[in-house]
């Protein structure tokens, strides 16, 4: 058994890195588009301070039409788009691009609804002081709503796990392309428990470390 | 400083239209302590958040120190609300802020530098009695210091008008009696103008120099606080005046009395005179006190007495005749004569 896991190391080896590459891009492409479009799905709605149908209207439909594609097939129906960007569709880069489009919309409803928890007297006292509203954004909204922010991204991260698997069993690569490769297609017991395994206890430090983290910046 | 005229606020949702505020017109004085008291529901709430726009009004004029508010572009409301104070029933404190950050909050929404923010901040803290909780976050704080920082936050900006949405009425009677103390203080050492909106007739007896009544959406009556008091018209104001001075004489006692009912309401300086006890030398008659008591409003005595009179017919009416003389206020409650009749009495 231990022959079998060097043998296997490697690829476990790559297999893991190449996870970790789909999943953090992923990761930081949610914050840097779906962070925004979350608080602008927010700031829009009805009786608050940015409040614009239209807006709020468009985003909506564009959020709920990306989500309402199963992801299997938000990874095909992008190889154009992916094919032009990057060059190419295999490949855990090629592969985080679909990730990428499936985890804003995700993490952008994940934000919008932490904000809804937030006290609207407070955005309400907030105008009231004259503050403009990137200010409120900023200072009000951001600082009320960070743990939140940090629990939304570990759900984020724990299902691009997931995704990221279906994106490996077209060519992404990763922990879930090896499952299947050898699990699979060669009814390879070891591998797909070593796999599943290693899965667990990703997963599991994710969780725990979001946790703590959204913990930690929690202040009040 | 405040003038309101003809303020309208109509909200429609799914199809039909209601009424908030209907047709209101109003002038608050610089310096004054206004005060407006409703019950839930009467529009006071919404006529006090169009005076700052955070409800704007369907239609009608709000204008603050000669601005009208209505006239200005997002930018230059945002400068016009510097100069309004606001403080909430709920405090609305930001929850991840010490409560020296909210206070500097406002002071960052006016552009003040970090450095001047800060050392305003504390001399603010200083000023509602908590500069030894700058570090602590409102979770921390109880519901009278909660309602301390924001009046320190929205005095930040050394506003010219503090409008205070039912500040007291999470609060209880001793917080309240302390916050009201606080914002008399502001009110007479800052020149601030007040507003208030409260369903409780006790805060405005306790600092309002005038007040308005408002019932669905209008006000029904308005005046200084102590004529308010001393002379109600509306129904609505007398119930609400009941709820601080309560004059009404259980159905079970009344019947038994046989005397002559009255009420007379002493204001002013006469109610530092003898008035009863002249009334029971210079008649022969005889007075039982069944209820009274002499408030102190705006530091002006009013003093309010149900009297039974017993005696002669006619020695009773002449006694009645000469407090109408006297006095403004003077109700016959139950005649003698009709004693049987008690339930017919006025109220």
């Amino acid at each position: 058994m231990l022959e079998q896991l060097i043998n296997l190391w490697p690829e476990l080896n790559k297999s893991f890195l190449e996870t970790l590459v789909m999943v953090g891009i992923g990761l930081v492409v949610s914050l840097m588009v779906g962070l925004p479009l979350g608080l602008l799905l927010f700031v829009t709605d009805r009786a608050l301070f940015l409040e614009n149908r239209v807006v709020k209207s468009i985003a909506g439909v564009v959020v709920n039409l990306v989500r309402s594609i199963p992801f299997i097939i938000l990874l095909v129906f992008l190889f154009p788009f992916t094919n032009l960007l990057i060059g190419t569709t295999t490949g855990p880069i090629a592969a985080s691009v679909a990730l990428s489009v499936a985890a804003i919309p995700f993490y952008a409803r994940m934000v919008e609804s932490s904000a809804r928890d937030i006290d609207r007297g407070v955005i309400e006292a907030a105008i009231a002081c004259g503050a403009s509203p990137w200010l409120i954004i900023k200072d009000i909204i951001f600082p009320e709503i960070k743990s939140g922010l940090i629990s939304g991204l570990t759900i984020t991260a724990i299902s691009l796990i997931g995704y990221s698997a279906m994106a490996g069993a077209i060519g992404g690569g990763g922990i879930g392309d090896l499952a299947i490769r050898y699990g699979y297609y060669r009814y390879d017991n070891f591998v797909m428990f070593t796999t599943v395994i290693l899965l667990i206890v990703l997963v599991q430090i994710i969780q725990y470390l979001g946790d703590f983290i959204a913990k930690a910046v929690k202040k009040s | 400083m405040i003038t309101i005229e003809q303020l309208s606020k109509v909200y429609h949702s799914k199809g039909k239209s209601v009424i908030g505020v209907d047709d209101v017109t109003l002038n608050i004085d610089q310096g004054e302590i206004y005060g407006i008291v409703g019950y839930s529901g009467a529009g006071k709430s919404t006529l006090l958040r169009c005076m700052n726009v955070l409800e704007r009004p369907t239609s009608g004029i709000v204008r603050i120190d000669g601005i009208d508010l209505m006239s200005l572009c997002p930018k230059e409301l945002r400068k016009a609300r510097q100069s309004i104070g606001m403080i909430f029933q709920g405090f609305h404190l930001a929850m991840s802020k010490t409560v020296l950050e909210n206070v500097a909050f406002a002071l960052k929404a006016s552009g003040v530098g970090r450095k001047e923010r800060r050392k305003r901040a504390e001399e603010l803290l200083v000023l509602v009695g908590l500069d030894d909780k700058a570090n602590q976050y409102p979770a921390q704080l109880s519901g009278g210091q909660k309602q301390r920082v924001s009046i320190a936050r929205a005095l930040a900006n050394n506003p010219k008008v503090l409008l205070c949405d039912e500040a007291t009425s999470a609060l209880d009677p001793n917080t309240t009696k302390s916050i009201l103390k606080l914002l008399q203080e502001i009110n007479r050492e800052l020149g601030l103008t007040i507003v208030l909106i409260t369903h409780e007739m006790e805060v405005v007896k306790e600092i309002c120099d005038r007040c308005a009544v408002m019932e669905e959406g209008r006000i029904v009556e308005q005046g200084s606080t102590y004529d308010i008091f001393a002379y109600p018209e509306n129904e609505l104001t007398k119930r609400f005046i009941q709820t601080v001075i309560d004059f009404q004489i259980p159905e079970e006692q009344l019947v038994k009395i046989q005397g002559t009912i009255v009420h007379m309401t002493i204001t002013g300086e006469l109610a530092g005179e003898s008035i009863v006890s002249d009334l029971l030398q210079h008649h022969d008659i005889r007075g039982n006190i069944l209820h009274g008591k002499i408030d102190y409003i705006q530091n002006q005595a009013l003093g309010m007495f149900v009297m039974e009179l017993t005696g002669d017919r006619s020695e009773v009416e002449r006694a009645i005749g000469t407090l109408h003389d006297k006095l403004e206020e003077v109700e016959v409650l139950q005649d003698a004569g009709t004693a049987d009749q008690s339930m017919a009495r006025a109220e």
